[in-house]
This record gives structure tokens, sequence and C-alpha cells, in this order.
């Protein structure tokens, strides 16, 4: 990641892989990834991590108890307002 | 954000009217996604049911002046993440990182670690120490770029939808993110980086 190159597409690359950028920037980086395997491997790294974060996202649901200890935090302290 | 039919036949009026039971059913709605946006900010299931807590006390006594213009989950979103960077800052006010990464004059980190990881496993990739590390490095970034990353990323939310929640313009949103996702993959590089070689493969 020493190339001038380098440094100056970084700050691309997550557009890039959102498919975001526009259709010149996006050739420009694709010219450089194709004479550059550092940052080719920085791009698929990219989009592994996010990739990863995606999929271990998806599951969590609220533990246990969660939801009653809420409804009732807010019946207390509504009623509470109310009173007063 | 959130299309189920609940949300969508949620009365407004009724809410701002401080009509108890549709808030009920406002809470039912929304309270699973603030929990989890909770929890990934601050990285505590007890800190996490605190501002999941607060977020709703104060969405009821600021309903009446919710003017409609953006969504209730954009709203809701609003009151959760300034709880929780208020929570953050009160935690560590001033929070100093001796090991902050190298950054360009961009402010965008400049990656040290060039490992390719790709290929390992999904099974080691989604392991429960590799899940427990991701957790970590979340919670490393600062808290600025953190709340960006977690809504975008974590939460599904749109670059649109994540700058109306945090009041930023859309560029902001997007070099946040950059920031965050490169400061992710460097230190995912260095944690994964080692699985590779343990394996012999590096």
């Amino acid at each position: 990641m020493e190339h001038q190159d380098c440094r100056r597409l970084l700050g691309s690359l997550s557009d890039f892989v959102d498919g975001e950028l526009e259709a010149e920037i996006c050739a420009e980086i694709e010219r450089h990834l194709a004479e550059c395997p550092d940052c080719r491997v920085v791009v698929d790294t990219l989009r592994k991590t996010i990739y990863l974060y995606h999929v271990s996202s998806q599951e969590t649901s609220p533990p246990e108890g969660v939801r009653d200890r809420l409804f009732r935090r807010l019946e207390l302290e509504l009623k509470s307002e109310k009173e007063s | 954000m959130n299309s189920s039919k609940a949300v969508e036949e949620l009365s407004l009026e009724a809410l701002r009217k401080g009509d108890r039971s549709e808030f009920a059913r406002m809470v039912e709605a929304y309270y699973p996604m603030i929990y989890n946006l909770s929890y990934k900010m601050l990285g505590d299931a007890q800190d996490a049911e605190d501002i999941l807590q607060e977020t709703f006390l104060k969405a009821y006594r600021h309903l009446r002046d919710f003017d409609g213009r953006s969504s209730l989950s954009t709203w809701l979103y609003r009151i959760a993440t300034n709880e929780a960077l208020m929570f953050l800052r009160r935690k560590k006010p001033e929070q100093i990182s001796i090991d902050e990464p190298l950054e360009t004059s961009e402010g965008e980190v400049q990656p040290v670690q060039i490992v390719d990881w790709c290929c390992l496993p999904e099974a080691e990739l989604l392991s429960s120490e590799a899940r427990a590390h991701l957790d970590q490095a979340v919670e490393k970034l600062p808290p600025s770029l953190r709340v960006v990353f977690v809504l975008r990323d974590l939460q599904g939310l749109s670059t649109q939808e994540t700058a109306a929640v945090l009041n930023l313009s859309e560029n902001a949103v997007k070099t946040r993110l950059s920031r965050a996702r490169l400061r992710l993959r460097e230190e995912l590089s260095s944690y994964y980086g080692e699985r590779l070689s343990e394996r012999g493969g590096a």
C-alpha cells in the first residue's frame, strides 16, 4: 500500500464495494486492482469483513425478560408522572 | 426500516394524544430494533436495557412534539443513538486510545495488514470465538464511527436513513462508514491472519 494510487483510492473502496461509485472512478479502481495485488487483498478482505458483520448481526433477538422489564418500568414511571 | 403491518397501522394522532394502548403497540413493534441498536453500540446487555427503557420513556414524553417529518423508526433511532452516545461520553469522558491506527491525510486508516484470509472456512470465520472478536472490534471504534457502522451495516439502514437519524449529510455518513469499515478490516485481518498462520497457510 505504498503506491500513490493506493492511498488516493483508499477512501473510495467502501463506496466501490457497495457499487455506489460513478462509472469513471469505478473503472479507474478496476484498472488499478488489475495491477496491484495488495489492493486486491484489501478489497477482498473489506468485502468479507462487511459480509461477516451482515451474517453475524442477523439472528439477534432481545434476551428473555427484557420486554417485561421494559413494560413494567414504563408503567411505573408513566403512572407516577400522571399522579404527580 | 420496519414495514410490518402493525407498524403501518399505528395512529400518529392517537400517539400524540398520549393514548397508552397505542403507545404500547408502538413499543411492542420497535423495542427489539432499539435493544439491538443499543446492545451493538454499548456491548453490554444491562447498559443496552437501560438505554432501551430511557428511549421509550423519552419517546412518550415527547411524542406530542413529533412532527411526522421523519418516520417513527427514524425518530426512535435518533433518541436511542443520542442516549447511547451520551452514555458513552459519561462512561469514558476522555477516551484516548494509545494504539490509534495511523491515518492518511484524508483520515483513512492506512492498511497495514495485507493478508488474504478470505479462504478460511466459514465455520472458522464465524466461530463463537471469532464472533466475540467481531464484537470487540466494533467496541474499539470511536463512537462517532461506531454509530454510523452500527446503523448502516448492522441495523441495515440506508445511507439516507442513517443521515436522517444522525442529522449528518449523506457524504459524511459515507466517509465515516468507510473509515469504520477500513479499521474493522484491519482488526479482523490481524485476527484471521493469525488463524491462517496457525493453519500453516500464510
